[in-house]
């Protein structure tokens, strides 16, 4: 039977890009609409392309369905603004509240920087399962630093070392697109889909 | 400036009526092939990125044909970006539900500066990409708008600063004079527009020799740009990497 992947529709995010790289893995994609969808969902991805506050009002109605389901550690995997929204807050939309699943603010990549970080960078994973150590597309302005003892994490640096990758679990969050990171990001994807 | 992420290789698809054309300075558009047979080497080859411009979408009054951007989406697993005819927010959604990840605008932008606000806004910075076609005259770089018919008033220089402070995320930096040309980059120009901002950069038009890329590196680009040299066959996307590398720039290879 064919893998189901369920899309939390942030109405701002490049969907038909994820729904394509799942495919190439075999998997089907439909798209999360109610608090039952996010509970039954055998995979759950939050997308993301989008600012921290559109993104954050767009998964305001399912917060609680959202944060119930990663706190009983079902896979969920955030790409970018949707692993953003784990996040308390960001300092691209002060006020704008995210799940606070992981405390913390993301920052604004500072220093003599061309920001957005736009492109391949190298990515350094330590001690993860689905994530690996390779190059992969980010496109963002904001990162976070540091990150609770226990997750698994992968680093990369842009000025200063931030957070591109986490996981705990079958929960995995990436700063990075692995749908635009080539057969790097198609790695990643199948091994969450071996949760 | 510090030079922290590997240099992207760009092919660019333009587009027309289904097919990739190229021709020189906008013009003589000559047919180079299928867009996803074309793209399906460039991903094998080592490309970074893919960008798609439909070059008669303004001028036809549509937005980029749509059904071109979701076959080339099916075939690659790499960041695409789309111009061609976008005048409004809903019409960048479209585009993004069609398969791109980033969104280019010229036209439009030049006539509503707050488009791109407006974009950057709702799909964030880095989704707000600034197409500058940019043509050489005795009073600096003007703009060049609906694929490259008409010459503005406005300076591209000013023009970059411009959009980054209304939230652009990067700016396609393209020599109408060189476009198709193979004389190289404009590299006065891509060094007058990179030291003036700090949104990463694509340089485009007029590469031919894998030395050209590296050129554009050290004028201040974060990517560079090329099509007929690929279509062409002239050199691979690989080729143009191993060279970058060995003038000591990092790259994914």
């Amino acid at each position: 039977m064919s893998r189901r992947v369920s899309l939390l529709p942030t109405g701002v995010a490049n969907t038909r890009s994820v729904i394509e790289a799942f495919a190439s893995l075999g998997a089907t994609c439909d798209l999360v609409t109610s608090a039952e969808d996010v509970y039954a969902a055998d995979f759950l991805v939050l997308p993301g392309v989008g600012s921290f506050g559109s993104g954050a009002v767009a998964v305001q109605a399912l917060s609680q369905p959202l944060i119930n389901r990663l706190e009983a550690g079902l896979p969920t995997l955030g790409i970018c603004l949707g692993y953003q929204l784990l996040f308390e807050s960001s300092s691209e939309s002060p006020g704008a509240n995210g799940l606070a699943f992981i405390p913390g603010t993301l920052l604004r990549f500072n220093g003599d920087l061309r920001v957005p970080q736009m492109g391949w960078n190298r990515v350094e994973a330590q001690g993860c399962r689905v994530l690996e150590s390779g190059y992969a597309y980010f496109a963002n302005s904001f990162a976070a630093e540091t990150m609770p003892d226990d997750w698994s994490i992968a680093r990369a640096t842009y000025g200063a070392p931030f957070i591109a990758g986490i996981e705990r679990g079958n929960i995995v969050g990436c700063q990075f697109h692995p749908e635009l990171s080539g057969d790097f990001g198609l790695g990643v994807l199948e091994r969450w889909l071996s949760c | 400036m510090a030079k922290l992420l590997t240099v992207r290789v760009i092919p660019c698809l333009d587009v027309r009526d289904g097919r990739v054309v190229k021709g020189t300075r906008f013009q003589n558009l000559r047919d180079s092939g299928d867009p996803v047979e074309l793209v399906s080497r460039y991903a094998e080859e080592g490309a970074d990125e893919v960008t798609i411009l439909d070059v008669s979408a303004t001028l036809e009054g549509r937005l980029a044909s749509l059904r071109t951007i979701e076959a080339v989406r099916r075939a690659v697993r790499l960041p695409i970006l789309v111009g061609g005819g976008v005048r409004a927010v809903d019409d960048a959604r479209r585009l993004l539900e069609s398969g791109a990840d980033k969104v280019g605008v010229n036209s439009a932008a030049i006539k509503c500066p707050d488009l791109i606000s407006e974009i950057s806004g709702q799909f964030g910075a880095q989704c707000a990409v600034v197409a500058v076609d940019a043509k050489r005259t005795p009073d600096g770089w003007r703009v060049l708008i609906n694929a490259g018919s008409i010459q503005t008033d406005v300076d591209a220089i000013e023009w970059a600063a411009l959009v980054q402070n209304l939230g652009a995320g990067e700016i396609l930096l393209t020599s109408w004079d060189r476009d198709g040309t193979g004389e190289g980059f404009d590299l006065d120009l891509t060094e007058a527009v990179s030291s003036k901002i700090s949104l990463p950069v694509i340089a485009s038009g007029g590469a031919s020799r894998p030395t050209d890329f590296s050129d554009a590196v050290r004028a201040g680009a974060s990517a560079v740009l090329a099509a007929s040299v690929f279509h062409e066959g002239r050199y691979t996307i690989g080729e143009v990497k191993r060279s970058l590398r060995n003038d000591g720039f990092e790259v994914r290879l």
